[in-house]
């Protein structure tokens, strides 16, 4: 057999069908679903008198519209509390494993497959969410889709899909203190565009990639979309069999062992070709923060806004001189320095245990600036409680951060939480669009230390400073 | 789902690239539980300005969308294109589309058209001349109007073949029974080996 890319083994263990010419049938070992992309779904199984096909291969929380205060209290908005009890009913009548908004597993989908260990290396993963790309960091083939293939995936626990093309990211070298995974995929994006990966799964390799923890691979894995790739993968390793072992959905014994052999299978091999190469050398890597209205809109934090003269394209220079309207800059104003109103430590990118360590570690002993609010949203209930086991939950506490229960939050902006017009916002989610975290809002996407020694200088700042 | 065959309407354009789906329908608005009734709110904070493209009056009534590349990027909300097709659109042109965006226009009859960027360019200045009116041709593949206006374009053949017939995805693979349970016994022998 010819060498294969990591994705070709995931993609043709999964065909049930094919015809030549034609798209493929894959089979779908992870079905994940929540609040707000699953109801048409099921009224429309419903209406056709179909039934889910593998509840068993189906796993759903509440993520998207959940308030994040106080858990003892009914959702006070009507239309996202008929939206919850819509899933309820849909997963109590399916008989789908389902954790509830009082549900110590509760949490954005992204950080709850992995934790249970769901999520593992080889399957096929899918979500009506575009963050669904978190999961290839396991060595999975994961991806978001549409409403009408939730309903597809539900029907039949298949998907058709066109075969995507490769492209190989090579991560080179070692990063500085104060620079990771999400200074990595944020210098990406801005390397290749927000488009720059359509039609493409991204395998992320390097040294840079193997020397990451699973939580910084995740972080990479779930911003391939924000680069257009259908998907992002990392090939596993000690690293991801160590993190998985003992989890909840785990084999356990000898299943476990022979479990982790087919796994060390699921790997690029030599000779194996993509169809494009990108290499970046991270030790060169300042952290890195978004000036703009998309993500690859994005600058080291040592420069200065851009001028949209400085653009090649008339379609660049008119995007980027609305998007500095929108976020109320001049070209040439450093990035370092601008004032933020609001800091968001959450999101399915960066609110896992590591990452409120790291900014854990910033806050430690120092206050956040008395004009800015900031708010920590753990990615899930069990990432707050270990927190809280290990006393992260006083840190912030005690510099002023609000502590709160899990959910998407103001990553979206679907719940309460959401920015004024005109407010500014230094947060570790994913998306800068206009009027993601609240309409008028100015979203300066970056990671969560830049996040926490923004919160205490009330601007943008190296956070290199703060270690 | 509704065929896709052949459609004559007025197109209204929006030259901007990276046009992402938060735009096209605002998360407040996703927390319905049904599929229509999304159109009054498309693009809902842009069109509150004056001089939004689809507030133009050559734009009114437009069943045709002419837009940059990349549209549709970002969140995989489907309801970005039931926004679009019941606010009256049948067609989007561009000269390059997100994936999942893609995908989700084509299954709701929404026919998504990728013309070369020069292409699209041209009908942006000839929209520039006042009311532009297209004609969009999926059994031949073309894009045809004013001043000679002619462009081809491809399109998978398993898509075209939905879009044409209107046909129903799930009832096609529900076809495939006998290999999807096949697939299945081995597939779950192989978690319990």
């Amino acid at each position: 057999m010819p060498p294969r890319t990591l994705f070709e083994k995931v993609w043709a263990a999964h065909v049930v069908h094919e015809e030549p010419g034609g798209p493929a049938l894959l089979y779908v070992d992870l079905h994940l679903v929540h609040e707000v992309t699953s109801p048409q779904a099921f009224e429309g199984l419903r209406l056709a008198g179909r039934t889910v096909r593998r509840p068993d291969r189906t796993l759903a929380t509440v993520d998207h519209n959940v308030p994040t205060g106080d858990r003892s209290l009914p959702i006070a908005d009507p239309i996202s509390a008929t939206q919850v009890r819509t899933l309820v009913e849909n997963v109590r009548d399916a008989g789908i494993r389902f954790y509830d908004l009082g549900s110590a597993e509760q949490g954005i989908v992204h950080v709850i497959g992995p934790e249970l260990g769901a999520t593992q290396p080889g399957m096929t993963i899918v979500c009506g969410d575009s963050h669904t790309s978190t999961h290839g960091a396991f060595g999975a083939l994961a991806f978001g889709i549409g409403t009408s293939e939730v309903e597809h995936v539900l029907a039949t626990q298949c998907l058709v899909q066109s075969r995507p093309k490769t492209m190989a990211v090579l991560f080179k070298g070692r990063h500085a203190a104060g620079v990771g995974a999400k200074d990595m995929i944020l210098a990406l994006i801005g390397r290749i565009g927000t488009g720059g990966a359509a039609g493409f799964v991204i395998e992320y390799a390097g040294a840079a990639i193997r020397e990451l923890s699973m939580e910084g691979r995740m972080t990479i894995c779930n911003m391939s979309i924000e680069a257009g790739a259908r998907a992002g993968m990392v090939a596993p390793d000690e690293t991801t069999f160590a993190w998985l072992r003992g989890r909840p959905d785990v084999p356990v014994g000898d299943r476990w062992d022979a479990t982790v052999g087919r796994w060390r299978a699921l790997r690029s091999d030599d000779g194996a070709t993509f169809d494009r190469t990108v290499e970046i050398d991270v030790s060169q890597l300042a952290p890195q923060v978004t000036w703009g209205t998309n993500p690859g809109m994005v600058a080291d934090i040592t420069a200065t806004v851009p001028a949209p003269d400085a653009f090649d394209s008339a379609a660049d220079r008119q995007a980027v001189a609305r998007a500095l309207d929108y976020m109320g800059l001049a070209a040439g104003t450093p990035l370092e320095g601008l004032k933020v109103d609001r800091v968001f430590i959450g999101s399915c990118t960066n609110a896992r245990l590591e990452d409120l360590r790291a900014a854990a570690a910033v806050l430690r002993g120092r206050r956040v600036a008395s004009d800015v609010r900031a708010m920590v949203v753990p990615g899930s209930q069990r990432v707050k409680a270990a927190a809280e086991a290990e006393g992260l939950d006083r840190v912030f506490s005690e510099a002023g951060f609000e502590w709160r229960n899990s959910g998407c939050s103001m990553c979206l902006g679907m719940n309460e939480e959401i920015l004024g017009e005109g407010e500014r916002c230094a947060s570790t989610s994913n998306r800068n669009f206009e009027g993601r975290q609240g309409r008028g809002g100015r979203t300066h996407l970056l990671s969560p230390v830049m996040a926490a020694a923004a919160a205490v200088e009330g601007r943008l700042v190296d956070a290199r400073a703060f270690l | 789902m509704q065929p896709f065959r052949v459609h004559s309407g007025r197109a209204a354009v929006l030259p901007r690239a990276n046009v992402d789906t938060d735009q096209i329908i605002p998360k407040q608005f996703l927390k319905r539980i049904e599929r229509s009734g999304f159109g009054e709110f498309l693009f809902h904070d842009w069109r509150k300005r004056p001089d939004f493209e689809l507030n133009r009056p050559e734009s009114t009534g437009a069943t045709i969308l002419v837009a940059g590349e990349n549209f549709g990027c970002g969140s995989s909300r489907e309801h970005a294109p039931w926004a679009l097709a019941d606010y009256g659109f049948r067609a989007i042109i561009a000269p390059s589309f997100a994936d999942i965006f893609h995908g989700n226009c084509c299954q709701n009859g929404l026919l998504p058209v990728t013309l070369t960027p020069n292409e699209v360019e041209r009908l942006f200045s000839l929209a520039g001349n006042g009311p532009l009116a297209l004609r969009v041709d999926l059994e031949q593949c073309e894009v045809t109007g004013p001043e000679g206006f002619h462009a081809g374009f491809t399109m998978d053949a398993y898509r075209r073949a939905m879009l044409l017939e209107g046909l129903d995805e799930i009832g096609r693979t529900l076809k495939l029974e006998a290999s999807i349970a096949a697939y299945e016994r081995q597939r779950d022998m192989e978690d319990v080996a």
